[in-house]
């Protein structure tokens, strides 16, 4: 069977445009049935995939600055698709797919063990602590392309993978095996209404995200544009979710190593 | 572990002295044999019997009799929506376009038009290939692009005058014909079940190129959501 080649979808997240809206997360829970509790201010028991953090330079009022940086799932690549997560789960429930590029939870394959939630450098797994559920009426607003989940099992974003599978399918009907760039984009990414995000195959050299990022794919896919940065990327974790600022102390703040006083 | 070999001795000696009480031995066998055959009857007929629910579709469709007129085989109801998604179990507003009113004097026709096509009533179709929420199908990579022939997996319904009973799981609340009608679970032709084993083996003859770096196989995102 003919195989199209091989994708590599990432995202490239500009925090200078970002305003910390938290559109992201919005559409991010709408999209992909994310459950929330009546009080959900404890950030350890609740579920987001995407989540937007808040950065200080810590200087006093007149160099203050503030920076929102949305967080979804890194997508590691890892040595060779041995992302954290997908070497420590016990159960493969977690996988890294070389087609896409995209690490995979099977919620009905976890049994909840929480290894890889211990091995993911960041936080983007979540467990879920409770059954979901929803408002009276709100049960039929789901998305039926996405699998509810149900207490006991870890979730995480999967870079809306229904849309990629929605879009193959009109793709294949129309006799298609390759999708455009505009054919698959994540929630996150067309929410945003500063348009921060871009989404796209890092391996495509005419999709956006390949034109920002200039990754250099025989080094784990390191950025060659000095304005981009990944997060912790001295632990070689690989991630494919890149941020671009002009800002100084974010880049630094992305590899944030314990400040020697 | 030697208390075992040291015990052997003792326990055959004890059965030795109980085999001068013949009655007590024999009638012991028969009590396990019974309780045996007790015990199969329950597991392979009582329990099966139980966790399966038995309904009728709401209407007995005829698939042959509607085959013969319509044109483009199953396609002619089931079919492919323009976004990719495939139709399932036709609605009300295809039966329509030619049954709005009786063709026949046939009962069954008459009692669909009266009940559902007068009040305009959706046929609640029990869908025996429904498969759990987690499962992410495409008919459009099987049918256009895999080539696949609907009966590979659905069987030779489309040849059939009545529509089967549809069976459901009482604890899992799936349809039978996903874990499959034989109780052992043998299979023998490839739309006797639809479990993901199914899924698996065919897509390991298919050579389903495999981007899995677990398994070495499929991703498992090619079929889960």
């Amino acid at each position: 069977m003919d195989q199209p080649k091989n994708k590599r979808y990432g995202m490239v997240i500009d925090l200078d445009k970002c305003t910390g809206c938290g559109a992201c997360m919005v559409a991010c829970m709408a999209e992909n049935n994310i459950p929330f509790r009546d009080d959900d201010t404890d950030k350890l028991l609740s579920v987001s995939w995407m989540h937007v953090y808040r950065l200080s330079n810590g200087k006093p009022f007149p160099h203050a600055e503030e920076c929102f940086l949305p967080r979804p799932c890194q997508h590691c690549e890892g040595e060779h698709g041995h992302s954290p997560c997908v070497s420590v789960c016990p159960a493969t429930a977690t996988d890294y797919d070389m087609h896409t590029g995209i690490v995979s939870q099977i919620y009905t394959r976890c049994f909840g063990c929480r290894y890889c939630m211990a091995a993911c450098p960041y936080h983007v797994r979540q467990f879920n602590w409770w059954d979901p559920v929803w408002p009276e009426g709100m049960e039929r607003a789901l998305n039926p392309d996405v699998s509810v989940r149900m207490r006991g099992v870890v979730e995480k974003c999967s870079f809306c993978y229904s849309r990629y599978q929605t879009a193959l399918n009109r793709a294949y009907l129309e006799g298609r095996r390759e999708l455009s760039e505009e054919e698959y984009q994540t929630a996150c990414t067309q929410a945003c209404p500063a348009g921060a995000i871009v989404f796209g195959d890092l391996n495509n050299p005419a999709h956006r995200v390949h034109q920002i990022v200039k990754p250099d794919l025989a080094h784990g896919g390191r950025p060659r544009n000095p304005k981009v940065f990944r997060l912790l990327e001295r632990l070689g974790t690989h991630p494919k979710v890149y941020y671009l600022t002009r800002r100084d102390w974010v880049r630094r703040a992305g590899d944030n190593e314990i400040q020697k006083t | 572990m030697e208390e075992p070999k040291s015990s052997a001795p003792s326990s055959r000696s004890e059965s030795e002295t109980d085999e001068k009480g013949d009655g007590a031995g024999a009638a012991i066998i028969l009590f396990f044999i019974l309780g045996l055959a007790a015990s199969l009857l329950v597991g392979w007929i009582a329990f099966p019997a139980l966790l399966y629910s038995e309904k009728r579709q709401p209407v007995d469709f005829n698939h042959a009799l509607h085959n013969e007129i319509v044109d483009h085989g199953c396609a002619s109801c089931h079919f492919f929506r323009e976004d990719g998604s495939f139709s399932g179990a036709p609605k009300l507003a295809q039966c329509i376009e030619c049954h709005r009113e009786a063709n026949s004097d046939d009962p069954e026709e008459i009692r669909f038009v009266e009940e559902y096509v007068k009040p305009g009533r959706e046929v609640p179709w029990l869908v025996y290939a429904r498969q759990p929420d987690c499962v992410f199908f495409s008919h459009a990579a099987h049918v256009r692009m895999g080539g696949i022939d609907c009966a590979v997996c659905h069987g030779p319904i489309g040849e059939s005058t009545s529509l089967k009973p549809y069976q459901v799981n009482r604890i899992t609340g799936y349809s039978r014909d996903i874990w499959g009608w034989n109780i052992a679970g043998i299979k023998r032709n490839t739309w006797d079940r639809m479990k993901m084993d199914d899924c698996a083996e065919c897509h390991a003859q298919a050579r389903v190129p495999g981007g899995s770096v677990q398994t070495q196989k499929d991703g498992c995102f090619v079929c889960h959501k």
